[in-house]
């Protein structure tokens, strides 16, 4: 066999098993129930495809110093046989499936998932449908790397916003509901997803938007780099405008239901938002973060409470918070002193530790009388004096999301900042540059822990009801997550994080199953291949802001190119 | 080089009259190793002095004392009169000695600006809160600053156009240079530069040499540097410390050291004598 | 004004050790009252006791992964929970099915023997995958980021176990090989304890030897100590840090299946908290020292057990089993404030 054949063949092994284990995690089964392109093809057959083509796609990357697949031609045959080779291994999990009883020890291994991997085909017909299938997907992900840059980028970007789009019929259907606009949904909409016709609408819609970004993007970005700066600066202020009052209306856009959903993602962001000083600023990896989130949420519903078990002074919530603040504070310090000397791994170990330890106190018979125990506490009131209605519940939460954005992004690029992001690079440095680095860690805690106790207090007024058991080492995982998808140090990246991380698995119920286990994968995936996130730290482009008044020719010209870049990277 | 510079270093009395730092009987012992023995040092202010010995000799373990990285088991470290003895790094920061590393050691992820702002922390005042709320006073004081990283950038002879790149993405002697724009940053009085020119090429480590006697010059600096190419020790320094197993083993001007016979068989062996 | 002396920091230490000197205080009182009530008689004392070195030793064996791979990678390999759990899933499948055919019954030491085969080799092969997919790529990036994959690859393979196995929990099949009470009169232990206790000493054993008198181990010391200095003198670096994934694979899946002869039951979440612990024995006993981990595992085993009883009851504290891992996590606490570098460790590891 040849080399490039060898390499491609690995290759294709490996996307089988990741095709293997998507098909028995169940993944394809549960996806199943959810179109793509309704009556087509289903969510379900489109993770193995997704698959092939990523496959093909590595397989027929071009090299120029090697002989392993140097030719336009040679690259497609690679994808090819990379593709088949995923084929093949789903074909003969369905052998398997159909022929021996393995489901006493993976549950998914069921002749219902064979099914939906051969398109109900019987094993001849399917197995072939699959290898050639796989094949032809390979060469496609191969090709690729054949086509023009614009022409990739087109293809891929507009598939993947595609696929979300449909993924996001629950969403997206609801807001064209709620305002009235059903024509709308029913063309786009059928089943749980796109409509061929919906399908090909959107597929184009994007596509020549892309392709016209990707071609003739240098030059509107040029036009605007060539304003004067006052009229960037109009231009930045019209853009944050319009998000402002998006922000404002979003409720109302998407209507009731959703509007849960978004103020369960504000709560994240805000959370995000505090653990990003920690350790996108900071550096110190703090795995017990949820310990304040559930000081926020106690202090709060012991003080608000009328059912609080303890005492109950039914303050409103706003007179709660200073409380709420204060005891963030003190937390923040009681955690940070210990771990002052500790290095990193230690340190995410030890917080791990007390995000525990305040768990199962607060869950104990001993701490009842005060946290209400295994009960909880009930009827903590909400934060504005209407009916808790999530529409209303939005606004509080904007609130403390916009103020913590801003605070977070003036600390980044202030004296403040650099001190923490010159501990987070090297703290002895730090230290002989300075830094007094005791200062500035519990000062990190501190003001996470303040983040951390609003976003707490939130989560319990929007609620109204908690237990312990909802402030498990997961609220951190989640927390850190998303921090890490976005990209550390980045307040945008925070809110894309959350958006997808929290967003998607609360009105997608078949993402929310597998929530933990992508975002494992996600951990991993970004660290190995991306570890600055998809939106990379701004606190160079931040710290250009404060850049008024200096008239270099050169550095206007940089700072505008802020006004033409997309908020998305790709 | 010059008679003159030789006779002004090598009259003891004057350094002894103005000496911005004192080491008396500074001795480290880490566990029964002994790094340090008693090592009298006196720096005259606005010198450039060296602190040379073969490896291993203790040098670099006496700078982290001066530094605050360490703390003396015994003996005594006076800058400007006032014992900097169980000064963290940071207070000695503040009282003014700056550092550079010998295996450069910049804050790679953050731009060049910061990095030189950074360096600027003891310098600043903005509090935690001042700086949430963006108050005018933070503003003006940040401008200013950064105006000042843009100066010493200049004056270390970083080009502009690198100001927002990360650090870690300079070459080699870019970084050099960042890495002792940012130790001016805190405005030092005492500048040690722990081989600044090591990994240099002769036309680099001539620029460097060149570069540290303007800086001595323009912002009336002293400096003490420890390094290993003798040339560069030869040319640069009016007063030179050798340090053998952890103690002084002879004290003067380069002249006086070249021909010390003691130096010349510890350590400087051939190499002194061809010169 | 700088000129000061820096009390800030010692200030810090003050209530740090005023912090840590209360609790310990009010453990040892809690502990006066609960004697002096003798609510507890001293036959309950004495289960507790050999309960808590009978967990303790599986402790101590997941420990070893830890303190190994830190000795020679410096990361904390924070899945290796996972991996723990891996063998004992792993080996449920293989006890259900020999007690599905009868051979259970009818040879019950060689399918003990099989069932422990298999967690130690799915546990070690889920060691080397981890080493070779998640950390390897990453040997030269900064701290947190295998730290961080370390986080993900846990949680990748915690949910991976759940959706190929489901989420419910799996009763292990008993060995009647195990059952039973030795009763010497004034000491009784149950046979499957001592099995446990005596399995745990016989692997640290075996791994003391290995790692000092084999060549392998000499060559994982060698690479402990300086990574580069061992490359020189040819020793295949990457070839050793497998090899110490694999051993630490190996300790784990018996640790498992040790698990599963105290707690005879399967679940995905099951490697979590016994992780957490371990390493918490680990840091106890001083990361990167062996013996340090066996005895660190022991100590926390039986603090975990005694100590609520011991500490809390004095107090009226009701149903004090429920804070038993506050327990362990306020001793790594104790440990990092007091002893950072654990009671065996050397002062330069942390």
């Amino acid at each position: 066999m040849q080399p490039w054949m060898k390499r491609a063949a690995f290759l294709g092994l490996l996307g089988g098993f990741g095709a293997l284990h998507v098909s028995l995690v169940g993944m394809v089964g549960t996806f199943q129930a959810r179109d793509f392109i309704s009556g087509i093809v289903t969510v379900g057959s489109v993770l193995p495809m997704l698959i092939a083509i990523l496959v093909g796609w590595r397989a027929g990357i071009l090299q120029r110093d090697t002989d392993v697949a140097p030719t336009p031609s040679r690259a497609l045959a690679s994808g090819a046989v990379a593709g088949a080779v995923v084929g093949l291994v789903l074909a003969l999990l369905c052998v398997i499936i159909l022929n021996v009883d393995v489901d006493w020890i993976f549950v998914n291994a069921r002749p219902q998932l064979a099914e939906i991997l051969l398109f109900g085909q019987g094993i001849g017909v399917g197995s072939i449908i699959l290898i050639v299938g796989g094949a032809l997907l390979g060469a496609a992900g191969a090709a690729l790397n054949v086509v023009s840059g614009p022409v990739a980028r087109t293809v891929t970007i507009a598939a993947i916003v595609t696929l979300l789009v449909s993924l996001m019929e629950p969403f997206l259907g609801a807001v064209f509901r709620n305002l009235s606009l059903n024509v709308v949904d029913d063309f786009l909409y059928d089943r749980g997803g796109l409509t061929p016709i919906g399908f090909v609408l959107v597929y184009a819609l994007v596509a020549a938007g892309v392709y016209a970004w990707a071609t003739r993007g240098d030059r509107a970005r040029a036009r605007v780099e060539a304003m004067p700066p006052d009229r960037q600066r109009n231009l930045k202020l019209g853009a944050y405008g319009v998000i402002v009052v998006l922000l404002l209306l979003l409720p109302l856009i998407v209507g009731q239901r959703l509007s849960e959903v978004v103020g369960t993602v504000g709560i994240y962001v805000l959370l995000g938002l505090g653990l990003n000083i920690v350790v996108g600023f900071a550096g110190l990896l703090d795995l017990g973060y949820v310990a304040f989130y559930a000081v926020g949420a106690y202090v709060t519903a012991v003080l608000t409470s009328p059912a609080s078990p303890a005492f109950s002074p039914e303050l409103p919530f706003w007179g709660a918070l200073p409380f709420v603040i204060v005891a963030a504070a003190m937390v923040g310090l009681f955690v940070g002193a210990p771990v002052l000397r500790l290095r990193g791994d230690y340190l995410a170990i030890v917080t791990l530790g007390f995000g525990e330890i305040a768990r199962e106190i607060f869950k104990s018979q001993w701490a009842q009388p005060v946290t209400g125990g295994a009960q909880g506490i009930l009827s903590i009131p909400p934060p504005l004096p209407f009916d808790r209605d999530p529409q209303s519940i939005y606004y509080p939460i904007l609130f403390f999301c916009i103020l913590a954005a801003i605070g977070a992004s003036s600390l980044a690029a202030s004296r403040v900042g650099r001190a923490w992001n010159a501990m987070r690079e090297d703290e002895s440095v730090a230290e002989a540059t300075g830094v007094n680095t005791t200062y500035y860690k519990l000062l990190a805690f501190g003001l996470g822990a303040a983040f951390g106790c609003v976003s707490g207090a939130l989560f319990a007024a929007k609620i109204g009801v908690i237990f312990a058991d909802s402030f498990n080492i997961l609220v951190s995982i989640n927390a850190l997550a998303l921090i890490i998808l976005g990209g550390m140090g980045n307040i945008f990246g925070v809110v894309l994080g959350a958006l997808v991380l929290v967003g998607l698995p609360e009105f997608l119920r078949e993402f929310a199953e597998y929530r933990l286990l992508i975002y494992g994968a996600v951990l991993v995936i970004m660290m190995i291949l991306r570890p600055e996130g998809l939106l990379p730290s701004r606190v160079r482009r931040a710290e250009l802001h404060e850049d008024e008044g200096e008239d270099d020719a050169q550095y206007a010209a940089e700072a505008g190119e802020e006004t033409g870049k997309p908020v998305v990277t790709t | 080089m010059t008679d003159t510079m030789t006779d002004t270093a090598a009259a003891p009395a004057a350094a002894e009259a103005d000496a911005i730092l004192r080491a008396d009987k500074v001795t480290m012992r880490f566990g029964g190793l002994v790094a340090n023995k008693d090592v009298d040092f006196i720096i005259p202010r606005g010198g450039i002095v060296s602190l040379i010995g073969p490896n291993g000799a203790g040098k670099t373990t006496f700078f982290n004392q001066l530094t605050g990285m360490l703390e003396p088991t015994s003996g005594d470290i006076r800058f400007e009169d006032q014992s900097i003895v169980g000064l963290t790094p940071h207070d000695i920061v503040e009282l003014g000695i700056a550092r550079t590393f010998q295996n450069i050691r910049l804050f790679g992820a953050m731009t060049v600006i910061a990095n030189v702002m950074t360096g600027a922390h003891t310098r600043m005042k903005a509090s935690w809160w001042a700086s949430l709320l963006k108050l005018p006073a933070v503003r003006e004081e940040e401008a200013a600053i950064r105006k000042r990283a843009r100066e010493l950038l200049r004056l270390v002879g970083l080009p502009r156009r690198y100001e927002e790149d990360w650090a870690k993405n300079l070459p080699y002697g870019d970084q050099r240079r960042l890495e002792l724009a940012r130790a001016l940053a805190s405005n030092p009085k005492l500048l040690l530069l722990d081989e600044p020119t090591a990994g240099m090429n002769p036309g680099e480590t001539a620029q460097m040499t060149a570069l540290v006697k303007r800086l001595r010059d323009e912002l009336d600096l002293t400096v003490l540097l420890i390094e290993h190419d003798m040339k560069v020790v030869m040319g640069i320094s009016e007063r030179i410390t050798v340090l053998d197993y952890g103690e002084v083993l002879a004290e003067g001007s380069p002249e006086q050291i070249r021909t010390n016979p003691r130096v010349v068989e510890a350590y400087l062996g051939k190499q002194a004598t061809q010169q | 004004m700088p000129a000061r002396r820096p009390i800030r920091i010692d200030a810090i230490k003050l209530i740090l050790w005023t912090v840590g000197g209360g609790l310990i205080l009010l453990a040892l009182i809690g502990a006066v009252l609960t004697l002096g009530q003798g609510r507890i008689s001293p036959s309950s004392w004495q289960n507790l006791v050999v309960a808590g070195i009978a967990l303790g030793s599986v402790y101590a064996l997941i420990a070893l992964g830890y303190t190994l791979v830190y000795g020679i990678l410096f990361m904390i390999n924070f899945a290796h929970g996972e991996v723990f759990m891996w063998g004992a899933f792993s080996s449920w499948f293989m006890a259900a099915g020999l007690n599905e055919v009868g051979f259970m019954d009818s040879n019950p030491v060689f399918a003990f023997v099989l069932v422990l085969a298999t967690a130690m080799l799915i546990s070690m092969l889920v060691a080397v995958l981890l080493e070779r997919i998640a950390y390897r790529p990453l040997r030269n990036a900064p701290r947190l980021v295998p730290l961080i994959t370390a986080i993900g690859a846990s949680l990748f393979l915690q949910y991976t176990a759940r959706g190929f196995f489901g989420s419910g929990v799996r009763a292990f099949p008993g060995y009647n090989l195990f059952e039973g009470v030795i009763d010497l009169g004034f000491f009784r232990i149950d046979i499957d304890d001592m099995v446990v206790i005596l399995a745990a000493i016989g692997l640290m054993l075996a791994l003391y030897f290995f790692i000092n008198q084999t060549r392998t181990g000499r060559a994982m010391r060698a690479v402990s100590e300086d990574k580069d200095v061992a490359a020189m003198m040819g020793i295949n670096v990457d070839r050793i840090i497998v090899t110490t994934f694999a051993i630490g694979g190996l300790l784990a899946g018996s640790a498992a299946i040790l698990y599963t002869l105290i707690f005879n039951q399967v679940h995905f979440f099951m490697g979590f908290l016994p992780g957490i612990k371990a390493f918490t024995a680990a840091v106890l006993g001083g990361i990167g020292n062996i013996i340090g981990a066996a005895i660190g595992g022991l100590i926390l085993g039986i603090l975990e057990q005694v100590g609520p009883n011991l500490f809390l009851t004095g107090y009226n504290i009701p149903s004090p089993n429920q804070l038993q891992d506050v327990i362990a996590f306020s001793v790594l606490v104790l440990v990092l404030i007091f002893r950072p570098s654990g009671l065996l460790g050397r002062k330069e590891n942390v």
